[in-house]
C-alpha cells in the first residue's frame, strides 16, 4: 500500500513535537515504512462488521463527587520544575 | 545460602522465633547488590539510608498480627512512582527527576504491609522494548550468563530477583513486559487482568493495555504479594469494583479434572524446538496430575503483534505529550521560544525506540490515517479478544510457552525493531484480550538458559491460573536451580 515519504515523517515529527536531524529522517522513515507496511498484514482481515474494542472491560463513565478536595501544593508542584519564578512555571516566550 | 532462598512463610516464621531480624534481611539485599550488581545492572537508585531505618523500626514493633510481607525487602520498578525517590523510567528525560509528590498506589498498598523499598529497578526507556537494551542507562544483564538480555521491559525487576538481590519486585507489563522477563531469568510472573491491579502512579505506556504485577521466585509468593496489591481504587477509573478472592486458599487444591486449552498457534515453526519440548513435558506433568488438554486455535494470533504495536504506540504518543519539559524532567537550554523548547527537550530525553513509538503512533492517529491504522487495530482487537472467550467457554485455562525462543545475546537483534517485536507473540494477545497471565519455569535449553511456561486465565479468575501453576511448580524442580553469579553466593 502507501510509502511514507521524507515529508510526511517531518510533517509527523512536528506534531509529535520531536526535532529530528535529517540523518534521522532517512532513518526513520526506512524504520516507519517497514514497520507500516507490517502493520498492513490486517488487511488480510475483513473487519466491516467487527466493532472495534476501545477497552476490554465494560466499564461506563466513571464520576466522583464533584467536591473540592486537597490534593497537591503550589509549592509541591513546582519542585521538580526545570525553571520556576514567583510560583510559576518559566518557559522561553510564546510569541514572536 | 542466601537468607532469600527461603519462602515467604518460612521468613515469617524466622522472624517471628527471633532468628533473623528485619535488619537482618534488608543488609542481606545491600550486600548482594554491592558483591553482583556491577555485572547484574538491575538497580537504577538505592534508598539504602530511609532502607536501614525503616528495618530498625520494623524490628522494634511488637510481632504479633504481623502482614505476611512484613519486613520482607521489595525492588520497584522504575515507572512506578515512589514518593521522594527518584523515578526515571529509564529515560534522561526524567533524570533529574529526585522527588515525585506521592506513592502510586500498589506502593502505598505494600507501605501498609511494611515490605521494605529495596531502591528502583532498570527497565526499557518507558516500558518500550524486550531486552532491557533500551534502558538509557545501562542494560541489565541475565543473571543465568550475563552476556545474554534479562528480557524486558520489566528485566530489572526479574533479574533482581533472580540474582537475589531483592525477595521481590513488581514490574509492570503492556505487551509481556513481566512474562517475558519472568521466562528468561527463571522465575515467577504474573500480569493480573486489566483492572484487578491500580494504574494511579504507573508512569502510562498504553493505557488499555498496562497492568502492574509481581516477580517473585515461587508461585506461592506470587499469590501472597498479588494479593497485597489488587482492589478497587478510586483514583484509577479503571480499576475495577469487584470482590477480591483469598489467592492463597485455593492454591493447593490441585488440577484433577482441569481442562487445559493448547492454541496450535502457539507450538507452530516459530518456536524453538526446546521451548516447545520444554512445554510438552510440562504437559505431561500435567496429565500424570489428572488434568486433560486439547489443541484448540486462537486463528487471529498472528495479528496480534500488528495489532498491537499500532494501539500501544498510539496511545503511547498520546500519554507522552506530557513530557514537555515544564512541570518536570530536563529541559533542553537551546531553545529560545516555546515551540522550540517543546521540541529539544523531547528530542533530547528521548531514546530511540520511545522518538520511534511516538512516531509510529501520531502517524496511526493522524488525520486520514486513524480509520486506516488504528480502527482497524481496534476491530482486530476484537477478533482477538473473541478468540480468548471462544476458547475459554471450554476450557479452565490456556497453556503455551511464554516466549518463542530463550534469551538472546546482547546486541544481537537490537538494530532490527520488528524482530524484537515479535519476541512478544505470545504475551501480547494476552494483553489485548485483558485477561490474566503469568510464567512459571519449565525447564532450561542445551546453552543453560530458563524456559518459561505461560499459563493463561479468565478475567478476574487469577485463582484458577495460580493453581495451574502451583501444582505444576510442586512436580517440578526447574524453579530450585539457581544461576550461578560471581560474589557471595
Amino acid at each position: 500500500m502507501s510509502n511514507i515519504s521524507k515529508e510526511q515523517v517531518r510533517h509527523v515529527a512536528h506534531l509529535a513535537r520531536l526535532a529530528i536531524s535529517e540523518e534521522e529522517v532517512e532513518k526513520m522513515t526506512k524504520q516507519l515504512d517497514d514497520i507500516i507496511h507490517y502493520a498492513e498484514s490486517l488487511n488480510e482481515l475483513n473487519t466491516d462488521d467487527v466493532e472495534p474494542t476501545t477497552h476490554v472491560l465494560d466499564l461506563k463513565n466513571v464520576m466522583r463527587k464533584d467536591e473540592p478536595g486537597k490534593w497537591i501544593e503550589k509549592e509541591d508542584a513546582l519542585k521538580n520544575a526545570p525553571d520556576k519564578q514567583d510560583g510559576q512555571f518559566r518557559v522561553p516566550s510564546i510569541l514572536e | 545460602m542466601s537468607l532469600f532462598d527461603y519462602t515467604l512463610k518460612q521468613l515469617q516464621d524466622k522472624l517471628h522465633n527471633k532468628e533473623i531480624t528485619v535488619s537482618d534481611l534488608v543488609a542481606e539485599s545491600y550486600n548482594r547488590i554491592n558483591a553482583v550488581d556491577d555485572q547484574v545492572k538491575a538497580f537504577l537508585t538505592l534508598d539504602e539510608e530511609k532502607a536501614k531505618a525503616r528495618a530498625e523500626e520494623l524490628d522494634k514493633q511488637d510481632g504479633d498480627a504481623r502482614s505476611l510481607l512484613y519486613g520482607l525487602p521489595i525492588g520497584i520498578k522504575d515507572n512506578i512512582v515512589t514518593k521522594g525517590l527518584r523515578t526515571t523510567c529509564a529515560s534522561q528525560f526524567l533524570d533529574n527527576f529526585t522527588d515525585p509528590l506521592y506513592d502510586a498506589t500498589v506502593v502505598e498498598k505494600l507501605q501498609k504491609e511494611n515490605t521494605v523499598t529495596i531502591g528502583k529497578l532498570n527497565m526499557d526507556e518507558f516500558a518500550m522494548g524486550s531486552s532491557n537494551e533500551n534502558s538509557s542507562y545501562s542494560a541489565t544483564r541475565n543473571p543465568w550468563n550475563t552476556d545474554y538480555v534479562p528480557g524486558g521491559s520489566s528485566g530489572g525487576s526479574a533479574a533482581a530477583v533472580a540474582a537475589k538481590e531483592v525477595f521481590f519486585s513488581l514490574g509492570s507489563d503492556t505487551g509481556g513486559s513481566i512474562r517475558q522477563p519472568a521466562a528468561f531469568c527463571g522465575v515467577v510472573g504474573s500480569k493480573p487482568t486489566y483492572g484487578l491491579v491500580s494504574r494511579f502512579g504507573l508512569v502510562a505506556f498504553a493505557s488499555s493495555l498496562d497492568q502492574i504485577g509481581p516477580i517473585t521466585r515461587t508461585v506461592e509468593d506470587n499469590a501472597h504479594l498479588l494479593q497485597a496489591i489488587v482492589g478497587h481504587d478510586p483514583m484509577d477509573a479503571t480499576s475495577a469494583d469487584i470482590e477480591i478472592p483469598d489467592y492463597t486458599e485455593t492454591l493447593d487444591q490441585g488440577v484433577k479434572g482441569l481442562k487445559i486449552a493448547v492454541p496450535s498457534e502457539y507450538l507452530s515453526e516459530g518456536v524453538n524446538p526446546e521451548v516447545k519440548q520444554a512445554v510438552l513435558e510440562a504437559l505431561k506433568v500435567y496429565e500424570d496430575l489428572g488434568a486433560t488438554w486439547e489443541e484448540v486455535s486462537l486463528p487471529h494470533s498472528r495479528y496480534a503483534v500488528a495489532a498491537y504495536y499500532l494501539l500501544s504506540s498510539s496511545e503511547a504518543s498520546a500519554n507522552l505529550a506530557r513530557f514537555d519539559g515544564v512541570r518536570y524532567g530536563v529541559r533542553s537550554q537551546q531553545a529560545d521560544n516555546m515551540m522550540d523548547m517543546f521540541k529539544r527537550s523531547r528530542s533530547e530525553g528521548f531514546g530511540d525506540e520511545v522518538k520511534r513509538r511516538i512516531m509510529l503512533g501520531t502517524f496511526a492517529l493522524s488525520s486520514g490515517y486513524y480509520d486506516a491504522y488504528y480502527k482497524k487495530a481496534q476491530k482486530v482487537r476484537t477478533l482477538i479478544k473473541n478468540d480468548f472467550e471462544k476458547v475459554f467457554e471450554d476450557y479452565d485455562v490456556i497453556v503455551g510457552p511464554t516466549t518463542p525462543t530463550p534469551a538472546f545475546k546482547v546486541g544481537e537483534i537490537i538494530d532490527d525493531p520488528l524482530t524484537m517485536y515479535t519476541n512478544d507473540i505470545l504475551t501480547i494477545p494476552v494483553n489485548l484480550a485483558g485477561v490474566p497471565g503469568m510464567s512459571v519455569p519449565c525447564g532450561f535449553s542445551s546453552d543453560g538458559l530458563p524456559i518459561g511456561l505461560q499459563i493463561i486465565g479468565k478475567h478476574f479468575d487469577e485463582a484458577t491460573m495460580l493453581r495451574t501453576a502451583y501444582a505444576f511448580e510442586q512436580a517440578t524442580d526447574h524453579h530450585k536451580k539457581q544461576p550461578e553469579l560471581g560474589g557471595a553466593n
